[in-house]
């Protein structure tokens, strides 16, 4: 998640939410989001909530953070029924940071323990962990996966080592096929995560990475052109002149190669940075966030969502700690959408992905953009005779302006 | 020592031989201002205490640049020889636009102080007034001022100026309008050396105007000078162009600040108020007679302000246009030249097609507008006007490249100028370059002292209006001057360039350009917008075009890529954010067919990179 939390209205401590997070709930799965804010070092281009040891004092410890996170658990547990939801079971989990795994195996099994006491698991829940290539090992996923966790996501980024060192990825690209073959061993779905467009980095080099990623032969692949945030130290070396700046057309280049190697190796995509190898294959936790389903939001920083209430965490783990030592909701901020902003979102998330959008969603005005966008090669033509928004490739590369057609007034 | 007149001669009963009209003809900074305040605090007319730095000029913005566009007369008492004289300083305006009314202003004079700074010498705008005033048969007294600058070298200029008017260098007086040194001595001399006015004092009224200013509390005020008879007060005046008459509600002269007087005799001046609001209706140049007593012959010399180019002028703010309407409505009543008519730009939206005499008066006028009534505007490359006739014989006057016939040319006339250039000798090779890029014909060229030039050639006015004084100045290190006047037509080969996005035409892109400019005008308009105009989601080719041949051509090439490779839980809220702002961005953009041009692009693609400062000429 983005380090710079949106405007929104103020929470109340109670954490209680407005009627409207209640309406049509049984519809919506309900999943769990867990946020570790914890890293062995601070990468460059990253600008999520994240922290490293060295820069957390006291009370926001890694060996607290468990028992702290439980308690954000429990009080989510209250919160919910009074709020007027009804109790359902957790059809996903998803342990992200940060660097989940940090944390010693037996934590993340304790928080996911305690999700599954409050609200128990879907049958076939889905649980992943992120996970740093070089934060695992064959005990900690054996862990994992006795504990529950079903699907690990590694953080490869890239295999060539001067894009690593540019990324400031610690680890070595060779601990990335063993980190896999113990996931594999140990019983769990491995998606790897790549990230392309790094300054530096040639057409070949990314050629190196997404092979080497086919290679070690994971359900899953996620690839997302380096976005440079402000603030971070990677957005200072551009601004300086150290690195080369970020070029638009050499990420739709490297997008394009990404869907040619992805699609030749057996991956369909399903959401524009996605990829699986299968329908069964893709991250139905994710799927959820595009979706519009329910989802609590755990740890400092962490974004809710509940029927169109939209809420996210105090950023600093020492405040989120604070607040919810003195049983107070450490929710900062919160918006209510309206109907005609549920629809905007629906539009703007549902045409990333491969189910689409039914044209019969859109107002007149975006129903008349559907033969423009045919017409320019955005959008599937037979989807849309069939009466699916579905983006073509070309599409995909262009898909916020998409949106904005289909959103034209 | 002078001392101040005791007594003034009263006005409507002033006996010509006590009268004295001038003038003061000079360079923009050469301190006719400072002179001027100089002469109102020795004659008496203004306290010390009272005295605004530079009088005369009234409005803002003329204080701000330190040019005088609104002339107005100023009577003096002076005392010599135990006899007190009328002396009635008439204010010209300094700019190369407004010639016409600077010759009005010389009209009304017998006489002519040549003010030039002795430090830097004669420019080529009092050059041309001098001439001018010379043709008048003015009676010329020459000055160098600012003799107690340290850069002053009053010998090289004096030497200067008697060439040019004739006479001896020891006759060129000087004075320092800062400390007062010499003006006595200048009022004095313009007392000795300027003929009194002669008229017939029983023949029918006539009066020249030579200035007419809208005031808001009295309505128009109207300058002149009497030639025959006399105008009293209540009487109904008729104005000879148009017949038009009027009551006289009040007459009088300043000194400096207006007095009513019991009328104005022969060779006086003073102003006229009859209630009109519209100084159309007092035109400059005009002779004002008495409606029971008209005189039968007009005193000549008077013409219509012709406007000399054009410009659109068009809010940043589609819903400020009723505001220019009302703006320009307004400044019309105190400028008789500005003309303007609706326009509809394809790009622009609704706005207006403005003639001005000259390219200071463009500027003026859009500063004025910007500032007095808060309004941001995109003002189109400013252009001539055509003649083109047609292979049927008609004849389209073409005040807008958008109008340009589409149909066969047999001939396109275009407006030309003779202009005077003076320069230090080692520019002569740079100038001669640039007036020959420029079409210029040579006429010839003089050595006004030493090292100093003056060349006058004949050019297209088209040539000049963009950015040629910009150029001068940069090829001479500042050290040019410009004058030009208008100098009847010439058959020229020209053509429309169009501009082309995605093939749909950009009529405020269109220009008429010379054969031989076509090509560079066109490379350089594409290379222009293919800077200024985002990538969108096709291609965009942007194309020169004359008729249907292409001339020059660049490609936006398609954006590839337009979307954030993230959106997760987190990022949603942001992301819509972002979307919601990208879709009030779109409003701001002027679509050209399926194109979204931002409204920067315009108004950087139509200025001038080194269009600032081009106004002090």
């Amino acid at each position: 998640m983005p380090s710079v939390l949106p405007l929104g209205d103020p929470a109340p401590a109670d954490g209680l939410l407005p009627p409207q997070a209640a309406a049509g709930a049984q519809d919506r799965d309900f999943c769990l989001y867990v946020h570790i804010p914890f890293c062995s070092v601070r990468c460059g281009y990253c600008d999520f909530n994240t922290y490293t040891a060295k820069e957390l004092g006291s009370g926001a410890s890694q060996d607290e953070y468990a028992g702290t996170l439980n308690a954000e658990l429990d009080l989510a547990a209250k919160v919910l029924p009074a709020s007027g939801l009804p109790r359902r079971p957790l059809s996903t989990v998803f342990f992200g940071g940060g660097t989940p795994t940090l944390l010693p195996a037996s934590d993340l099994a304790a928080i996911l323990g305690r999700a599954t006491e409050l609200w128990g698991l879907a049958p076939a829940a889905e649980v992943t962990t992120e996970a740093n290539p070089d934060s695992v090992t064959p005990e900690s996923l054996q862990t994992l996966a006795a504990a529950g966790f079903t699907r690990v996501s590694f953080g490869m980024q890239s295999a060539v080592p001067h894009v690593l060192k540019v990324l400031d990825r610690t680890h070595d690209p060779e601990r990335v096929p063993q980190a896999v073959r113990w996931a594999r061993e140990a019983g769990l779905h491995v998606s790897l995560d790549l990230i392309y467009g790094t300054p530096g980095e040639s057409v070949a080099d990314w050629e190196t990475s997404l092979d080497a990623a086919i290679d070690c032969q994971p359900d899953h692949i996620s690839a997302y052109a380096l976005i440079v945030e402000e603030g971070t130290k990677l957005a200072a070396q551009i601004r300086r002149g150290e690195v080369p700046g970020i070029d638009d057309d050499d990420h739709a280049t490297k997008y394009e190669l990404a869907e040619a190697r992805l699609a030749a190796a057996g991956f369909g995509w399903y959401e524009v940075s996605n990829w699986a190898r299968t329908e069964a294959d893709r991250c139905r936790h994710n799927l959820s966030y595009w979706r519009g389903d329910d989802w609590w939001g755990a740890g400092p920083g962490a974004h809710s969502h509940m029927g169109g209430v939209r809420w996210w965490n105090v950023k600093h783990p020492a405040a989120y700690g604070q607040r919810l030592s003195t049983g107070v909701s450490p929710a900062a901020g919160r918006e209510t959408l309206d109907a005609a902003t549920r629809k905007l979102e629906h539009v703007m998330l549902q045409t990333r992905i491969i189910d689409g959008l039914r044209t019969q969603e859109l107002g007149p005005q975006g129903r008349n953009a559907v033969a423009g966008l045919i017409a320019d090669g955005l959008v599937d033509g037979p989807a849309a005779f069939d009466g699916t928004v579905r983006l073509t490739l070309q599409g995909r590369l262009l898909a916020d302006a998409v949106v904005r057609r289909l959103l034209e007034d | 020592m002078s001392p101040m007149a005791r007594t003034a001669p009263v006005p409507a009963a002033t006996d010509p031989a006590i009268i004295r009209n001038f003038c003061i003809i000079a360079h923009i900074d050469h301190g006719k201002s400072t002179l001027a305040d100089r002469m109102l605090q020795l004659t008496g007319v203004v306290e010390q205490r009272d005295m605004k730095a530079q009088y005369l000029d009234r409005m803002d913005i003329e204080r701000e640049r330190g040019i005088t566009i609104k002339s107005q007369a100023v009577r003096l008492p002076w005392e010599l020889d135990g006899r007190t004289y009328a002396l009635n300083m008439i204010d010209t305006p300094g700019h190369v636009d407004f010639t016409y009314e600077v010759s009005r202003s010389l009209a009304a004079c017998e006489g002519a102080v040549l003010l030039v700074d002795a430090a830097q010498g004669i420019e080529a705008q009092t050059l041309a007034n001098l001439y001018l005033a010379m043709e008048n048969d003015l009676t010329i007294i020459p000055v160098l001022n600012k003799i107690d600058l340290p850069a002053a070298q009053p010998e090289k200029y004096a030497a200067e100026l008697a060439n040019l008017i004739g006479g001896d260098p020891e006759d060129v007086l000087k004075v320092s309008g800062k400390t007062g040194m010499g003006v006595e001595d200048l009022l004095d001399k313009i007392v000795r050396d300027l003929p009194a006015p002669v008229g017939n004092a029983d023949a029918p009224a006539r009066a020249m105007i030579f200035d007419s200013v809208y005031d808001t509390y009295r309505g128009v005020v109207t300058y002149v000078r009497v030639v025959d008879g006399e105008l009293k007060p209540r009487e109904r005046i008729q104005m000879m162009s148009t017949r038009a008459s009027h009551e006289l509600l009040e007459i009088g002269v300043s000194s400096p600040e207006p007095v009513p007087s019991k009328g104005l005799g022969v060779g006086e001046v003073g102003y006229l108020i009859t209630g009109v609001k519209d100084v159309r209706q007092s035109k400059v140049g005009d002779t004002v007679t008495t409606l029971n007593n008209p005189a039968p012959e007009s005193l000549g010399g008077y013409a219509d302000p012709k406007p000399m180019v054009f410009s659109g002028l068009y809010p940043i703010d589609g819903a400020d246009y009723p505001v220019l309407r009302d703006a320009l409505d307004k400044l019309k009543l105190n400028d008789a030249a500005l003309v303007y008519e609706p326009e509809t730009s394809a790009a622009l939206g609704f706005g207006f097609r403005v003639g001005f005499l000259g390219l200071l008066h463009l500027e003026i006028t859009r500063e004025r507008l910007e500032r007095d009534f808060n309004l941001d505007l995109i003002s189109t490359a400013p252009n001539v006007v055509y003649e083109v006739t047609l292979e049927d014989k008609k004849v389209v006057t073409v005040t807008n490249p958008s109008e340009y016939p589409d149909g066969k040319v047999s001939e396109v006339r275009e407006p030309m100028v003779s202009a005077t250039i003076l320069a230090p000798n080692e520019f002569v090779g740079a100038i001669m370059e640039l007036c020959q890029g420029r079409r210029g014909d040579m006429k010839g060229m003089d050595y006004l002292s030493e090292d100093r030039v003056e060349l006058r050639y004949r050019l297209p006015l088209a040539e000049i209006v963009f950015d040629f004084f910009d150029l001068l100045k940069s090829k001479t290190r500042g050290y040019a001057s410009l004058d030009w006047k208008a100098d009847g037509e010439q058959v020229a080969d020209l053509v429309k360039v169009d501009i082309l996005l995605q093939g749909e035409q950009v009529d405020a892109f269109s220009a008429i350009t010379h054969k031989d400019k076509a090509y560079s005008y066109g490379v350089m308009m594409t290379g222009k917008l293919r800077e200024l105009i985002p990538r969108q989601q096709f291609e965009v080719p942007i194309q020169a075009a004359i008729g249907s041949r292409i001339i020059a051509r660049e490609n936006i090439r398609a954006i590839r890529k337009d979307v954030l490779a993230k959106c997760y839980g987190g990022d949603i809220s942001r992301k819509r954010k972002l979307l919601e702002k990208q879709k009030e961005g779109k409003k701001r953009m002027k679509m050209v067919g399926r194109v979204e041009v931002p409204q920067e692009a315009f108004i950087a693609a139509l200025s001038s990179d080194e269009s600032k400062d081009k106004s002090k000429k």
